[in-house]
This record gives C-alpha cells, structure tokens and sequence, in this order.
C-alpha cells in the first residue's frame, strides 16, 4: 500500500505514462472517435461550415456554465439552479431591453451584476449556513424559476434589437479581406489566419514549457504523446478554423468562449485562488487548518458561477432572440454531465478546464449529430444518460484498478 | 471479596503467542493472555502498548491469518473471520467510542442488524418487551423509544450493555468503559460488572482508572511496548497502584533520542487563564484555567491520557479551530495577541501540525509541493499568480532538508510513508516561518527510524531559537526530548515537572492523583 520509493529517479516508461494518464488521452481520443463517427453517420453533414458554426453557438453556453460548474465541483459542491437563471436573466433582459428601451451596453453589465447577486445568495447559504448545495441550489433552482414566470407574466418577449443580438450571432468582420488567396473558396480571411496564430502558439507554448520543465528538472510527458497530441489538436483546429473561413468566419461567442476557457484554464492552474478550491475540495478540514478561508472561498465560487450563468442566460436568449419561462430548463444537467464527463469527481479535488470542455463538446456533438440523423429527443436522452454512466464507470474502474 | 463463582479454574479463553505486525511496526509481540470464566480480567497498560490491538485481534477485527499464534476459546481453537463470528460465540466487544445511532431508539438501537422479525417486517410489540427486559437487567428505567441522543454518556454505555446482553454475551470487552462517565455513572457501571461477575459472566475490562481496577478486578495483565509483562492476582496478594504503574512504565530508556544542549532564551508564547466549553455539548466546560509558556529554544511537552484535553487545547488556540465560548489570554514575546482565525493565529506565528494528519494534516489527492506550499501560498505568488519555480525550489529544498523520501516533489501525498508524510505536513507549517510550533503526536504511527529523524528536526529546530510544545501520549518520548512537561487531566493542568523532576512514575501519579481529586 505504502510505496516508500527512496529510489529517486526511476524513469516510468511509455506504457506507465499511457496507464498514469489514460484518462486525458482517453477524452481526447473519445471526442475525436464521437466526431468521425457521426461524420461518417450523418453523411458529411457534421464537418459543413454551417453546421460547425451551429455546433458552436448551440454549446457555447453550455462550455461557459460548465467553466464555472467545474469550480463548484471541485469544492466539493454541485449547482443545481443554473438553468433557472438563465432563464430569469434572459427575462429581465428583456425586460430592459424591449419594454423599457434600456441600451444593451448597460443592460449587459447589469444582468452579469444580478447573476452575481443570484450565486452569492446562495453561496451565503451554503458556505455560511452550512446547507448542502444541493438542497441550497435546489431551492434556487424553483425559485428563480418561479421569479421567471413572476416577471414575464408567463408570456414570452421579443425581439430583440440589433446590437444585443450580436452578442450570440454575430461574427467577426473580415478585416483582413484583403489578403484573401481564393475568394471563391474562403469567405472569412480572419478566422483563418486567428487559427494558424493560434495553433502556433499553442505549439510554441507547449514546446517552451517542456523546455522549462527540463531546466528545472520536471518530468516532461514522452515526447511521442506530446508530439500526437499536439498534431490532433493542430490538425482538428486547422480544419475547423478552414471550414469557419468558407461560410461567415469566427463567430463573436467563440471568441468569448476562449477567452472564458483560457482565463479559467489560468485560474485552474497557476492562481492562488484556484489552488485553494482544489485544496478545500481535495479535504477541507486539512484547508480550514492550513490557514484558508473556506467559507469566504465557496461563496465566491457560487457568485461566480451566477455570473457565467448570467452570461450563457444573455447569449441563449439573444440567440433565440425571446425570453421565455421555459428556457434553460433541464441546462443544470448537460452542465453538469459535461464537468463528470470530463473527468471531475463527485466528491470534489479532482476536475480540469479542458476535460469540462471536452466533456460539453462530446456532448454537443452527440446532441448535433443525433438531431441531424433525425434521432428522437427521446433516445437522445437515453444514449447521453448511458454515455454519462460509461464515463463515469470508466473512472471509477481505472481508479480502483490503480 | 472474594466472588463466589461455579468454574473458577476453568480457563474460557486463552491467547497464546500473539504476533500482529502493521507495516513497520509490530504491535504485538508475542503476547499471551489467559482468562478465567466468570472473573473480571482487567488489561492495563500505557497508550500504545497493545491492549485495543489485542481485543481486535479476539473479535475478529483484525481476522485469522493476519495475526501469529492462537486463540483457544471454550476449549477449542478458534479462527475467527469476522466480529460476526466471535459474536455468535458470545465474545462481546464495546468500544471506548460508542456505536449507537444517535437518532434511533434505544430499542431500535439494541436489535439494530438482529431485529426480531419476520420477512424483514420488525416485530415491534416482542422488540418493546425484550428491550424493557434487557433495560432492566442493566438498571435503567428508560421507555424503549426514548432517543438516544436524549440520554446521558452514562446511559448510553448501560444502552451498550444491554445491547450485548440481547446477544447472549459470555464475554464481555469493555474497551474504557468509564472514561467519559461521571463518578456516580462510572460507579453503578462498577456495581453492574460485579452483578454479572456472580451470575458467572466473564469481562475484560480496558481502563486507565487505577482505583477502579483495584475495585473489581480479579486479576490484572500488565501490557507494555506490545509485550506481556506479568498477570496480578489481586486475591493472591494485595495489590498497589503504584505496582501497576511501576509494571507499565518500567522499561529501559534507550538510545533512541538524539542529544541536544538546551539554549532556553525568552518567553515566546504564554497562555493564561484558558478556558473551553466543549464544542458539541456546548453547555459543558471542557478545559478549565490552562495556564502554560513555552520559551525560545524550549521543547515543551505536555502529557496526559487520551480525553485529557491536550489536543482541545492546541485547537482552541489555534484560531478557535475547536471549541465554544473560548476564553484566556494568549501572548507571543509578552505582547497580547489575537489568535481568534487561523490566519490570524499564523501571523501571530503559531503553527499547529495535527495529531491526524490524513484527516486534517494533507490534502493526500495534492502532491508535495502542493501541500508543502499550501499556508503560505502569497509567499510563492504575486498579485495571486503561483510563480511555478519559486513554488519548486520551495518544494524542493523542504524535501532534501527533511529528508523525504519521494521519487519526486510531484509524488501525491497519499502514496507516501507515515514518516514522510509527516515531514511534508512539518514542511508546510516550517514554510510559514513560526515562532513556536504546536506538535500533536509528532510521532504517531512511525516507524523507529523515521521517529529519530522526527526527533533530530525538533531539536533543529529548538536549536534555531524556536518554541517547541510537543503533545505526545508516548512518556518515553516526551521524557527524551522535552526540558519540561506539562501534566494534563480532566481539562485541567496539574503539575508542571522539570526534566529533572519528570519521570514516568511522576507522571502516572500526577494524573492518577488529580483523577482522584476531581
């Protein structure tokens, strides 16, 4: 049980590594396998530019709440009342925007302030009252639901105007049309060349920190996995990025959408505060002891969360250009289905940035490809739930095969 | 006082050759124990010397196989797989920590995992009157569905009893049964034992209350450092407490602490009148008028039996991590300061290292450096950005200065050795620069060469001008490394012994004499 190796350096070879960290390159590797597969099932439907473009504006807000749902799992909580405001966000929204003329540059702030003020009141609950979060999130959840009918009256508004509606489908401007090599073919010079930069970056931040690594004698993963990987993420980048270019290029909420997954990729990683919400979650009482502010730190994470709820609420809504009671009903469990997905642990500690996002895009692409084989909402539930449980087992199985 | 009893010479249980090893540390060392039927056999010995491990070992706990040597019971041998095994053989076992489910009855309590029923509905009518029975039997006079978190401690453990008689008990274990009981309490519990005595049950009876032992018991087995010492027949002689003691502690004083030439300078930390209420029964006051200092340079020690309050009182000081209505002064270099959060008590430079350090100490699923760096993160960051190899050289000089050994500073935690796993918790609190370092049971659950080293880097430390108050519940220990101890009991300080004064006889007698008293 106790593995007391005073051997210091004993290099694990290949296979070790693929054992120690099957489970990144598992997802990876699964959401590549999901996308050919429905490629090839939906004839070629799935690749099209515009279908790209729908895969994205259609899971943005999912990737968004589950950046946020990853933190609160992490700390060891859940948050069940995601979709409730979404939907009231998405009605005082309108509410400002339609009838009573409010402009969309103040109206935006301000439904981000309120969304806050949604999470914090319930992290007051749970990390000051001591009520588990899902009894807390629950309540929320009802009852945001409830203000929603409140507000709307139980009738839907809209339309909304132009520069609101930009905010979920609009795209970037070519500004760069000028360079255009094949008008015929490319659309959207922009797009292109914003994926070639960033897939250079990519590379050359990768190969850095490896560099760095070396220099302070850190384990470095084999070079063939990190080669492989970095040829996926290149090569499915660069198409994505070339298809985006035929058709209206970057869509604005792809843009928000990395921005969001590199800052919290950030946070994750190499802040203070991220640091801490993996030690409270990994063991609280170790944390409280070692100084931290527990308390202070999950309410936090709860207000965050109501903010990128706030922001998925907004882009959804400006989307389907109405605010309805019902919308986002049942958003709380893609969200969280793709955080478990993606590798997060129920009992909080263990979850990544990325894994999230794989998780929400397998789960994207599975929704979109299913819908395109014309695929009943009915077995789509049923083959998501499966695939859940397939992932989660697998977890669960390589945990207690180590 | 002789008990009138049918088979007094008919041995029902006997341990022959006990041998059970944990990783790196044999527990028990060839024991054997011999336990006439319808006697009370008390077991005695310090913390640590093996008499829970051996009540394990005969429940069952600890099954067949992973143990040396024999149990014969009743005449037999016995292999026993499960406690359900040694239970359907009326060998009983009640913990110091009570196994009742706080918000069921007393009823549903007693038949809990053996309920009268049929096809699994409860037969409640038989259940109310067994249980009245039984309730009877142990003297208590409480309705069947009173709850039991209604009733007292006290109680409680009669709940136990009664629970025990409902599954045909021949032999009692009673691991400390009276150590969270009032006098009154612990002396009906007393009474109870000898009542079963004559209708011929047989107990073992664990306890630390000397008196008490003096009172039934009808032999006594000495443990020490996993061994059998002697048996004491108290009807063969009479029998001092002061010959128990000198059989518990009386062991050689090796070399196993490394030397140290004390430089005390100024007083560092002074505590004055400390008081504590219990943190869950919130109306009873748990510590009472602490008042101790511990100086530069000093290693201070504070001895006690488990329950006595030393643990509560390093937590209530350490940011009201434990406790209510806390009250006392706290000074660092003379000056009040207020240690009220833990942060604050940090910056105060206090640093607590815990008697538990998988449940409080690490966050096992984070690596070294993680935990390593995890109280003083702003040290190894700037504007709230972790700077990654200010983070690894701080990782990385703690683990070549204690020594840990780990293929690296990314290993995670849990994979790591009791030994190394403590010099990780002693290098996060190290990592926040402390005046004086409260450590609980430093040395718990450590093999000997990784408590040498322990040891070294305590004295390292006291080298370097800083205060050292060290809870151990090892007197050996306490006695090679401290210039001075302090004696708790009951909550409350009572005696304060020079190294010259200190001795494990000094000790025991302060403890048992304040026990007395109180």
């Amino acid at each position: 049980m106790v593995a007391d190796t005073s051997a210091p350096t004993s290099k694990p070879s290949i296979g070790d590594y693929l054992r120690n960290n099957i489970r990144e390159y598992g997802l990876l590797v699964a959401l590549v396998v999901i996308m050919v597969f429905f490629q090839i099932l939906t004839s070629g439907v799935l690749f099209r530019p515009v279908n790209i473009t729908n895969l994205v504006l259609q899971n943005s807000f999912i990737v968004i709440m589950a950046l946020g749902m990853l933190l609160i799992i992490v700390a060891g909580h859940i948050d069940l009342s995601v979709g409730s405001i979404v939907a009231f966000i998405g009605a005082i929204s309108a509410i400002m925007l339609v009838k009573w003329g409010v402009p969309a540059i103040i109206v935006v702030p301000a439904c981000l302030i309120v969304g806050g003020i949604m999470g914090a009141a319930q992290g007051y609950w749970v990390a000051y009252q001591k009520i588990p979060s899902f009894i807390v999130t629950l309540a929320g959840m009802l009852v945001f639901r409830g203000m929603t009918y409140v507000v709307l009256g139980g009738r839907p508004i809209g339309p909304f105007p132009k520069e609101f509606q930009v905010l979920s489908t609009g795209f970037v401007p070519d500004f760069l049309y000028f360079l255009n090599p094949a008008p015929e073919v490319i659309k959207n010079v922009v797009a292109l060349v914003a994926v070639i930069l960033l897939v250079a970056l990519a590379v050359w931040s990768g190969f850095r920190s490896r560099r760095i690594n070396e220099m302070h004698g850190t384990e470095n993963e084999p070079f063939v996995f990190f080669a492989i990987q970095m040829a996926v993420i290149a090569v499915v980048a660069l198409f994505i990025g070339f298809q985006l270019s035929t058709y209206r290029g970057l869509p604005n909420v792809l843009i928000v959408m990395g921005v969001l997954i590199a800052l919290y990729s950030f946070v994750t990683t190499r802040s203070t505060v991220g640091r801490r919400i993996y030690a409270m979650g990994g063991n609280e009482k170790a944390a409280k002891l070692s100084g931290i502010n527990t308390e202070r730190l999950t309410f936090y994470t709860f207000a965050n969360m109501g903010v990128l709820a706030a922001l998925a609420g907004m882009i959804i809504t400006a989307r389907l250009n109405s605010a309805t009671p019902k919308a986002g009903v049942g958003f709380e469990l893609d969200v969280i289905a793709a955080c478990f997905i993606g590798g997060a642990s129920a009992s909080g500690g263990v979850g990544k940035i990325t894994g999230a996002v794989i998780g929400a895009f397998i789960m994207g692409v599975m929704n979109n490809g299913m819908s395109i084989m014309g695929i009943g909402i009915d077995y789509q539930q049923l083959i998501k739930g499966l695939v859940l449980l397939a992932a989660v087992f697998f977890d669960v199985y390589q945990k207690n095969k180590g | 006082m002789l008990p009138e009893c049918l088979n007094m010479d008919n041995i029902i249980l006997e341990m022959r050759s006990i041998t059970k090893t944990f990783p790196g540390v044999k527990a028990l060392d060839n024991v054997s124990f011999k336990v006439r039927e319808g006697e009370i056999h008390a077991l005695v010995g310090e913390n640590g010397a093996g008499k829970s491990t051996l009540m394990k070992v005969l429940s069952g706990v600890y099954p067949a196989g992973t143990y040396e040597g024999e149990i014969h019971y009743d005449g037999e041998l016995r292999r026993f797989a499960t406690i359900a095994d040694s239970e359907e053989l009326g060998i009983i076992i009640i913990h110091q920590e009570l196994a009742l489910v706080p918000l069921l009855s007393i009823a549903e309590n007693i038949f809990l995992g053996n309920e009268i029923a049929t096809n699994g509905v409860i037969h409640w009518p038989q259940t109310f009157a067994r249980t009245q029975e039984l309730l009877k039997k142990v003297g208590l006079t409480e309705s069947p569905t009173t709850l039991i978190t209604d009733i007292g401690v006290g109680k409680q453990q009669l709940v136990e009893i009664a629970k025990a008689l409902s599954k045909k008990v021949r032999l009692l274990i009673l691991d400390e049964p009276t150590a969270s009981l009032n006098e009154k309490d612990s002396e009906a519990l007393l009474k109870l034992l000898m009542e079963f005595r004559a209708q011929g049950m047989t107990s073992i009876i664990i306890s630390h209350k000397l008196n008490e032992i003096k009172k039934v018991a009808d032999k006594i087995t000495i443990l020490r450092d996993g061994g059998t010492v002697e048996t004491l027949d108290c009807h063969r002689e009479d029998i001092s407490e002061d010959r128990i003691i000198k059989g518990m502690v009386g062991r050689d004083m090796e070399d196993r602490y490394p030397p140290r030439e004390p430089k005390i300078g100024e007083k560092l930390l002074e505590v004055k009148n400390w008081n504590v209420f219990h943190q869950h029964h919130r109306d009873r006051q748990f510590l009472h008028d602490v008042n101790f200092n511990v100086r530069a340079g000093e290693v201070v020690g504070i001895a006690g039996l488990m329950g006595a309050g030393r643990t509560e009182t390093a937590m209530s000081l350490f940011g009201k991590s434990w406790g209510h209505k806390i009250s006392g002064e706290v000074y660092m270099r003379g000056k009040p300061v207020d240690v009220s959060t833990i942060p604050k008590a940090i910056d105060a430079g206090l640093a607590y290292v815990t008697e538990d350090r998988k449940h409080l100490g690490l966050v096992l699923m984070n690596n070294i450096k993680q935990n390593t760096t995890l109280s003083n993160l702003e040290a190894v960051s700037k504007n709230g950005i972790i700077d990654d190899h200010k983070e690894t050289k701080v990782a990385t000089d703690y683990r070549s200065k204690l020594r840990i050994r780990s293929h690296s500073i990314y290993q995670e935690t849990v994979n790591l050795s009791g030994g190394n796993q403590q010099k990780v918790v002693l290098s996060k609190w190290l990592f926040t620069n402390p005046e004086v370092l409260i450590l609980d049971e430093p040395t718990r659950g450590i093999d000997v060469g990784a408590k040498f080293e322990i040891y070294s880097i305590i004295n390292q430390l006291a080298a370097e001008g800083k205060g050292i108050l060290m809870i151990s519940s090892e007197m050996p220990e306490l006695l090679g490394t401290c210039d001075r101890i302090y004696v708790m009991n009951e909550g409350r300080i009572v005696a304060e012994l020079s190294k010259e004064e200190a001795s494990q006889e000094s000790i025991m007698r302060a403890i048992m004499r304040s026990g007395e008293k109180h």
